[in-house]
């Protein structure tokens, strides 16, 4: 197809906008902001653009750009969404724009701050359009550099120190990674193999690795589960995420929390469920049972810590527990309501963190204890803590809850008594998310307080775009629903039969 | 016999350049020297074109001692590039502390006529004489500093093991003369293939041995961290660039094609020789606290990863050698052209001095980050297509060195991240900008965009590197 570019538009604005701020004067801070809120600013309207042009009742690949790019290797450029990495790219973008926001405040070297910012939004979006999985390799480690330079230099020591957050961070991914990449070469050679051709496309990938033995789909998946999954933070590959949010700017909390983690999830849909399902399936329990200890114990975990940076952590582990039984249900209703989640966290992840951000800013602490009564000094940013935690906890009405709701349906239908198990977390996510909530917002007002300004000006933007998010998503669930289930019905129709003649193995 | 000279131009043009570079030093008063470094710069570049531009012309000189395959002149521009970006970034070095002009640069233009004459080696005379010419080059080089005793030592050292090697290597290749009769190395092969015998793989561990001392594999690496600490920066670039490379070359050209019918008995051999140097380069750079010693470790287990690359012998296997070689040139040459102008400015080696260079000095600070962690194989940089180009190659029968090359380059990302954290995190205690003088900052420039442009888009150099690999076996 030809046309404009549009994806490549998307993920280019941010670099566009980095490679600009390098000849702004480094002192220049409002400009330098200012020019990243436009690169951010590009990238979410066109993305925005492309949600509501892509056509639902086709489905499929759309937007599809493709250029060879690695001929030997079979690599092309190939850039396409469908109802899977769509809301994954919004939400990236949603993010990122908010994120600048959050940050308005950063005043220690502004310039180098935005331009790994914008770099890492930009390699995070990558990883979503890229249809080709050697240019989503590209992306996918190329977060881990930015995230590194940004969590050692603006970073708090507080429970950890930074140095150790953004090492743990850094090491974590990069094994993760480095399982995977022997994985994926594996795949890549094997489907050499197959196929008789070089050709890195998904489409290509999965076609081959479907005729691989179950032998080879087991441990291949395995590697993949080993590498997604410490990506998106399962049990017990999580420990990194508590400490690592604990130790980031609020911007890269966001930015880590709400899509970063995902991009495991997504790679385990798209790349690994639906290349290798009969490694899937024999996996698939062990992902229940990782997902539910991971809901149970990061949930017992969210009760224990005082930092609230390290509630969220651990709040995140958990609700990714929800996504891993989702996908471990592998049918259409368990991966919409994965897919979903993974949305309705991102959101709500990303407004929580920066309300923390702006809390933390103001008060210089995140301890609970110190906190209290912040609802009369600071109601903005009350309504922005209260709206992110009643998300948390799946309120109706709010974009989270729907998909909870389907991960539940789909779960206790295939798992049973595991399901009740998870569904159990809710009410420890209530108890935390309300605990945290009361003590930091609520009771009588603390004088030491009296003096803080409440969030205002740009400072609002998070609040405004992430809060519409959540009550829109909520209200007209369809909108996100129907987008999800354009991607997932055709994928799984692909891997329907295999896996039901994958039961008499 | 008819001799095509043609074939010969970029090896005369190198020699002239020596001499004349040598010349030039004599006649040329000593205040009017400064402009050498520019002269062989740009020398160096012209002949770099000459052998692009003698891309289609392939053949074999005097009864296939000499050959020119695409094989060795995609060697000879790696060479060649190296020499350059040398050159350009060491100027100021060479004006500061080295003194004579005129010897260093005919020093570098020999080695590389020493290595540009080991990549057309066609028998085992001509791979010894490029050899020889590299290595004694390399050892006035070393010790040139010669008012610093880690100069000289580094120097003395260089000659004693370089000596050592070259004794093993040669009574390796006796011991294959004798039991082949033949020094041709395609020769040896066809002997090969119809009598292995015990003596032969004697011949052909001492070879390795002998090798292996120039690429630093382990455990034939004990030499290079002291004298790349010892040694003038720039050659030190140098000798983990071209040296290496160069080596690689040769080791190719003999295993491939000289002992195909042993196959069987050593890709495992270097399957383990490729493991352990990885293992052990990665591991002993950790607690380094030294830039050059860390950068000599680092340089051990790259060599590792090329040698993964020999393990299969495939054309797919040399094509990863050659890529990665390339791409390592500008990985190194940036890493250690920062080292060098940091030594300039401040005299000191030292990590921990590092601190705040990413306010002292954007571009330095942004070079060494990303040629470390094109070294560490991180995407969307050049080293993690190379890395992939070799590792495809071994997913199918040695596994298990995939996961161990793949691991180690992670943890190779911990003591990269070291210097990445004190550079950006640290302000300085001085915080003078550094001013970089308009060759550094080519060289550097030239290095991040290299690096970063055989990382994004590797189909161009990937197609060329194709047809040289291809050229390898068509003979």
């Amino acid at each position: 197809m030809t046309g404009f570019p549009i994806l490549t538009t998307i993920l280019l604005a941010p670099v566009a906008a980095a490679l600009f701020m390098i000849f702004i004067p480094r002192n220049e801070g409002k400009l330098i902001k200012c020019v990243a809120a436009v690169g951010t600013f590009v990238s979410l309207a066109l993305s925005l653009y492309v949600y509501f042009a892509y056509d639902q009742s086709l489905g499929g690949l759309q937007f599809v750009e493709k250029i060879p790019w690695i001929q030997d290797l079979g690599v092309s450029w190939f850039m396409a969404v469908d109802g899977i990495s769509l809301p994954m790219l919004l939400l990236t973008n949603l993010i990122g724009f908010c994120a600048v926001f959050a940050s308005w405040n950063v005043n220690n070297r502004p310039r180098e701050f935005f331009i790994l910012f914008c770099l890492l939004v930009a390699g995070v979006m990558g990883t979503f359009v890229a249809h080709d999985l050697f240019i989503f390799l590209l992306f996918y480690e190329v977060v881990v550099i930015p995230i590194y330079v940004m969590v050692v230099i603006w970073g708090s020591t507080k429970r950890v120190t930074k140095e150790y957050a953004a090492m743990k961070l850094t090491i974590y991914l990069l094994i993760g990674s480095a399982f995977l990449l022997v994985g994926v070469i594996a795949l890549y050679m094997k489907s050499v193999g197959i196929l008789g051709a070089p050709d890195m496309s998904f489409t290509a990938l999965a076609e081959a690795g479907r005729q691989l033995s179950r032998y080879d789909q087991i441990w291949l998946f395995g590697l993949m589960l080993f590498g997604f999954g410490s990506l998106i933070s399962m049990w017990p590959f999580h420990s990194w995420s508590p400490d690592g949010y604990a130790g980031a700017p609020t911007a890269v909390s966001m930015i880590h929390a709400g899509v970063l983690k995902k991009i495991g999830g997504y790679g385990l849909v798209k790349i690994a469920l639906i290349t290798l399902p009969i490694g899937a399936q024999f996996w698939a329990p062990y992902m229940a049972v990782l997902g539910v200890a991971g809901v149970a114990y990061a949930a017992f975990g969210a009760l224990a810590v005082k930092d609230l940076k390290y509630v969220v952590g651990y709040s995140s582990v958990s609700h990714m527990g929800y996504v891993m039984l989702a996908m471990a249900c592998l049918n259409v209703i368990g991966i919409n309501g994965a897919v979903a989640n993974m949305f309705g966290h991102g959101v709500m992840a990303a407004l929580f963190f920066s309300s923390i951000g702006f809390i933390y800013e103001k008060t210089h602490t995140r301890w609970i204890p110190d906190l209290g009564g912040l609802a009369r000094q600071t109601p903005r940013l009350a309504v922005a803590f209260m709206l992110a935690g009643m998300a948390s906890l799946g309120l109706p009405g709010l974009v989270t809850f729907m998909p909870e709701f389907t991960i539940f349906i789909a779960s206790f239908e295939v798992f049973g008594g595991l399901a009740v198990v998870g569904i159990a977390g809710i009410i420890l996510c209530a108890l935390y998310v309300l605990r945290a909530g009361a003590n930091t917002l609520f009771g009588p007002p603390r004088p030491e307080y009296d003096h803080l300004k409440d969030i205002s000006g740009p400072e609002l933007v998070p609040l405004v775009v992430l809060g519409t998010v959540l009550i829109a998503g909520g209200l007209l669930p369809s909108l996100l629903f129907d987008m999800i289930n354009s991607g997932v019905v055709p994928l799984m129709a692909q891997i329907q039969n295999v896996l039901q003649l994958g039961g008499n193995f | 016999m008819q001799i095509d000279l043609s074939l010969l131009v970029p090896e005369i043009a190198l020699a002239s350049l020596g001499l004349m570079v040598l010349i030039f030093g004599l006649i040329v008063p000593k205040s009017s020297r400064k402009g050498l470094g520019w002269f062989t710069t740009v020398a160096l570049l012209l002949v770099t074109g000459l052998v692009v531009a003698g891309w289609d012309n392939q053949g074999s000189l005097y009864d296939g001692m000499f050959m020119v395959d695409r094989y060795a002149l995609f060697f000879k521009i790696t060479f060649l590039v190296s020499a350059f970006l040398v050159c350009l970034g060491s100027m100021r070095y060479v004006d500061d502390f080295l003194g004579d002009q005129s010897e260093y640069y005919s020093m570098l233009i020999f080695a590389t006529l020493g290595m540009s004459v080991m990549a057309s080696a066609g028998d085992f005379i001509t791979l010894y004489l490029g050899l020889e010419l590299m290595t004694i080059s390399f050892i006035v080089l070393v010790c040139f500093r010669r008012t610093e005793t880690k100069s000289v030592e580094a120097g003395m050292k260089y000659v004693l093991l370089a000596g050592m090697s070259s004794a093993v290597l040669l009574y390796g290749l006796s011991l294959i003369y004798g039991v082949t009769g033949s020094i041709l190395i395609p020769e040896v092969g066809r002997a090969v293939a119809l009598n292995p015998s015990p003596a032969l793989m004697l011949g052909l561990v001492m070879l390795i041995a002998g090798l292996g001392f120039k690429v630093s594999a382990v455990p034939f690496h004990m030499w290079s961290p002291d004298i790349y600490e010892g040694a003038p920066t720039p050659v030190t670039a140098f000798l983990a660039v071209g040296s290496k490379a160069a080596s690689f070359a040769v080791l190719l050209r003999v295993f491939v094609e000289a002992l195909p019918g042993i196959w069987a008995n050593w890709t495992m051999m270097m399957a383990i020789l490729a493991a352990v140097t990885i293992i052990v380069g990665n591991l002993v750079a950790i607690p380094q606290t030294n830039i050059k010693r860390m950068l000599a470790f680092s340089s051990i287990a790259q060599a590792g990863y090329i040698l993964v690359g020999l393990v299969t012998a495939s054309e797919a296997g040399i094509k990863g050698v050659m890529f990665y070689g390339f791409l390592y040139v500008f990985a190194t040459v940036g890493a250690f052209t920062v080292v060098g102008y940091f030594y300039n400015v401040t005299g000191s080696d030292e990590i921990k001095d590092y601190a705040g260079l990413a306010q002292r000095s954007p571009l330095m600070a942004a070079v060494m980050l990303t040629v470390m962690l094109s070294m560490a194989g991180i995407p969307p940089l050049a080293g993690f297509a190379g890395k992939f180009y070799l590792f495809k190659t071994i997913v199918d029968d040695y596994l298990w060195l995939a996961f161990i090359g793949m691991i180690m380059s992670m943890v190779s990302v911990y003591y990269y991240l070291r210097v990445v954290l004190v550079m950006y995190r640290d302000d300085p205690v001085d915080s003078t900008p550094i001013n970089i003088s308009g060759p550094v900052t080519l060289t550097l420039l030239i290095a991040l965009g290299a690096t970063l442009y055989i990382g994004i888009y590797p189909g161009p150099l990937s197609e060329i590197v194709n047809s040289a690999a291809h050229s390898f076996f068509v003979h």
